[in-house]
This record gives C-alpha cells, structure tokens and sequence, in this order.
C-alpha cells in the first residue's frame, strides 16, 4: 500500500465574531487551501465535515457546505470529537483514502460560537462532559482543566507562574500570526497586575490569561493518495503516524487527573506507526485551550519526564529556538479555538512548517511535525504525526 | 389503554439538570431517603459510581444499591468565579473529585467549608443535601 499525503491546507482568519454565516466562513479556508494546491473542486473525490453541533442552528451542515464549495454530487459527510473534530476528520479521510475508496479527500472544519453569549457557549461546552452526573453541578471546560491544573501542582509543584509563561510564549509568536485573534504581547507581570485582566480568576486555579477564548473560524486539509500526491503537489507531506483514544466522559473514571490518558495512548500509537519517538520530534502543535492543557502535553507526549514539564518552559525549550518548538503559531491561546475548524489549523501549521513555508515562525529544517489535539476534557485523544519522507 | 407515565424523577437532581429518564431513578429516592448510593454488579462485584443500570464486564443487569459511606480522599477541586448559564446565581462555588478505593464521586464542596482549607489529600465526606434552588444534591464536608 502506498503513503497518504498532505497537499493542501488553508483557513480563515479566526475572528471574534464572524459577519457571515458558516458556509461563508468556510469557504475563507477553502479558496486558500485551493489557490495553495492549484487543484479543481472535480480533483476532490468526497468531503469530511467536521465541527461541534449546537453552536449554530444548521443541522446536518456537511450537505449545505458541500453545495456552497462546488463539491456535488461527491459524497460528503459530518464528523463530531468535540474539540478534536477536524483531526478524527484527518483520520477517516486517510482511512477513505488507505482503503483505495477515494484518491482526494478534503476535510473541512468549521465553528462559528460567536452566535451565543459566552455563558450559553460555556454551557454548550460542559454538555460535551456529562449531563447527567457532572453538569448539574455547573461545570464547564475552564473548571474541568483547573481540576487538572490542581492536581497537577499539588503532584509535581507547579506553579501559577510556570502556567502564565506559557501565556507568555503563546503571545509571543501570536503577534506574528496574522490570523490570530489576540495579537497582543503578554508579559508575565500582568498575571499579578490587578489592572490587568490577564490575571483575574475565572476558575482556581486557572485565571483569564490561562484560558484561550471563542473564536469563529474554518479550516481545510487535503488529503491524498501517494499517487495523487506526487501528481498534484510539488511537496507532499505525508502522514506518519495517527493515534486516537477515548477515555471515561466522568471526571469519577478517570485513574488521575495529572495528565490525559487519552493523549498518552495516542501518542503511543502515533509513535508506534511512524517508528520514531518524542526525541525524533522537531516541530509540534499541542492543544493549549488552556496553559495547563499545553503543561500535561509536554509531559503526554513524552517532551518532557511527567512533573518536568514546568522545566520545559521555564528554560524556553518549547520556543522556536528551543529543544522542541511548540505551538509557535501562537496557539490556540493566540489563535482563539473554533472548536471544528482547531485540529485542521494545527495541521496547516505543522505541514507550512515541513514545507519551508511558515515564514516568521519557520523551526530549521525540521524532518517530523506532531499535531496533539484533545476533544472535551481528555475525552478525545488524537495525535497525528507528520514527516517530509 | 392509559399512557404509561415515565419515571422523571431524575429532573429533581441538581440545580439545573439535563436529563430526566434514566434506569437508575431510584439513585432520587435514595436521595430524598438521605442517602448517596452508587451500584455494584452482583456478578462480578465492581462498584459504579455514578451509579449505573448494566454492568459492561458481565453484560447484565443484576445490579444492587450500596451507599456512599466514609471518608474519601480529596483528588482536586476549583472554585469557579464564572459559571455557565443557569449557574450564575451560585457563584462562586468549588467543584471537586473525591476518591473511595473502589469508586471515586464528583461534586462540589459544601459552603460551609472554607476554601482556604482545602487541600489535596485531604479527607472527606459527602452529605446530601439542597442546591440553593432547592433540589436535591450532596456535597462533600471535611472529614
């Protein structure tokens, strides 16, 4: 059987709130992801869309973009991990394309959240936990992770400074991002500066420069055969490794909560199929929703022994000139975290990075890209390996 | 020939609750009886909490009530500054995750304990009682 390639990935600008409804939004990423790879919509042998329900009232979204893009009558359909959607969309395009079903599959994901008020978005968002045993006690994604980020201090002696360089790190390469959303630089006295929001509590003990925000976005990724690959784009880079995992949706099944085992076990087998390990790794994008989600990360994925993540970002081996550059995009925490569109804008990133093309963030020559990105809270596990050979 | 009247009493948990049907109701009747009770499998013996109406290790339905008795171990907690729609008129609150051995229990910490004296480790207990809206919950006091 041959490789599976990347050929072509776009997005939107991830705004605040988008003046436009999803199928223009994501039509945004697609003309750039076509103009990048010079193909026609009669290349693209079936769509994969991917994003989180409830957010808009459009049901059963994959039809109406499939129409908006050009993409009839080639078969389209939805795929939902929460947060993780766009890269379990990755996984079924290179299972459609593995199987000799289809030669190009495109993966579309797409959010727009900027239609609720953030309370019914934090809502919406804790519905993706369990709504019988956790959600009537009022919980949502940034209390999930402080549970995490408890835990994890209580364990290894992390500590709220260690969380906001991780702030720090994100906004420092998010300047550079013209489709970010904050774009601003954060310097890590503003964490205990009263006049600034950056340190105000939201959920202990996660504070407001510790949460990435909403954001309305698309994104696309292209995948195809070896074959396909070599014929329709000059670099090609290719999927090395895929690994998913599920872990109990209570927090009252989970083993710890120090770490995800989801991202573990992905990692795992990711390393596994790709015959390389954390060490061989030279450009990653991790699911920073949260600093704390980025901390666990390092350590998940083998960056870092667990406890030591701290020492990662306290000696700036995840900047761009660092040990293991991460999320030098800017990150979701930069980037703002269109739930469907997130997987897919990592992935863009990681294959402008192997391509030579990511500009100002460029890491030197790097050979394998890792993209780690989490549905709910560690309910998805997914993590996908990159390489140029 | 009369409509069968579904068990809802699921509705009565919690301060805004999401679901109201399920095989387990009687976890509300225990409630209201003053106690929190997960199931056991009495086919294999596996504890569930929360508590659930199947067993996935022996593919049946033979379970029994057991009480949530004793003291458990504090795994993390946070108090929330910000709250999801429908939770605002609580704030701030502490939600929290408590170890038995054999089981583990989420839910939040009563008012009454200070935050500033949680700590991880440390031992607690759940209690039942009302949300501020009057619907029954428990939450975890200091052991």
């Amino acid at each position: 059987m041959g490789k599976v390639g990347i050929i072509g990935v776009g997005q939107s600008t991830f705004v605040r709130t988008y003046p436009g409804s999803i199928r223009e939004l994501v039509f945004e990423g697609f003309k750039e992801a076509m103009e990048n790879t010079g193909i026609t919509t009669k290349d693209i042998d079936a769509t994969v869309v991917c994003s989180a329900p409830e957010y808009d009232k459009q049901r059963s979204p994959a039809g109406v973009i499939a129409e908006y893009l050009g993409l009839n009558p080639q078969p389209t359909f939805y795929a939902e991990t929460l947060c993780s959607s766009s890269s379990t969309g990755v996984k079924l395009a290179y299972s459609l394309v593995k199987s000799g079903l289809h030669d190009v599959v495109m993966v579309i994901g797409f959010q727009i959240m900027s239609q609720l008020t953030s309370a019914e978005s934090q809502e919406r968002m804790g519905r993706g936990a369990d709504i019988q045993w956790e959600s009537p006690f009022g919980t949502m994604m940034p209390a999930y992770y402080a549970l995490h980020a408890q835990a994890h201090m209580a364990k290894y002696g992390t500590t709220p400074e260690d969380l906001a360089l991780i702030r720090v790190k994100a906004a420092t390469y998010g300047q550079l991002n013209e489709k970010a959303v904050y774009r601003k630089a954060v310097a890590l006295e503003q964490f205990t500066d009263p006049a600034s929001p950056m340190g105000s509590p939201v959920s202990s003990p996660l504070r407001t420069g510790d949460c990435c925000a909403n954001a309305d976005g698309s994104s696309i990724v292209i995948v195809a055969s070896e074959e396909k690959a070599r014929a329709l784009c000059k670099k090609p880079v290719w999927i090395k490794g895929i690994g998913a995992a599920s872990a109990p949706v209570n927090m009252a099944g989970r083993d710890q909560l120090s770490g995800l085992a989801v991202a573990r076990e992905s990692a795992r087998q990711a390393y596994a199929m790709a015959g390389i390990t954390a060490a061989d790794i030279n450009v990653a994008e991790v699911h920073d929703c949260f600093t704390i989600a980025e901390m666990m990360a390092y350590e998940n994925l083998g960056f870092a022994k667990p406890g030591e993540g701290k020492e990662l970002i306290r000696a700036k081996e995840t900047y761009k000139e660092g040990r293991i550059p991460v999320n030098v995009d800017g990150g979701l925490l930069s980037k703002g975290h269109p739930i469907g569109a997130t997987g897919g804008s990592q992935i863009r990133t990681i294959v402008l990075q192997l391509r030579g093309e990511a500009g100002a963030i460029q890491v030197k020559d790097p050979a394998f890209g890792l993209v780690h990105n989490i549905g709910g809270v560690g309910l998805y596990g997914n993590v996908t390996i990159f390489g140029l050979d | 020939m009369a409509k069968q009247e579904l068990d809802t009493r699921f509705a009565k948990f919690g301060t805004v609750s999401f679901a109201s049907v399920t095989q387990v109701n009687d976890f509300i009747g225990h409630l209201e009886g003053g106690k929190l009770m997960g199931t056991r499998c009495k086919d294999c013996g596996k504890h569930f909490f929360p508590p659930r109406a199947h067993c996935y290790q022996s593919l049946s339905g033979n379970m029994e009530w057991f009480e949530v008795t004793g003291k458990g171990k504090l795994v993390s907690y946070s108090t929330l500054q910000y709250a999801p729609t429908g939770f605002t008129d609580d704030l701030p609150y502490t939600i929290a995750l408590v170890d038995y051995g054999d089981y583990k229990v989420f839910g939040r910490i009563d008012r009454s304990v200070p935050v500033g004296e949680l700590s991880v480790g440390m031992e607690m207990k759940a209690v039942v009682s009302k949300t501020s809206n009057d619907k029954l919950t428990y939450v975890f006091q200091k052991a």
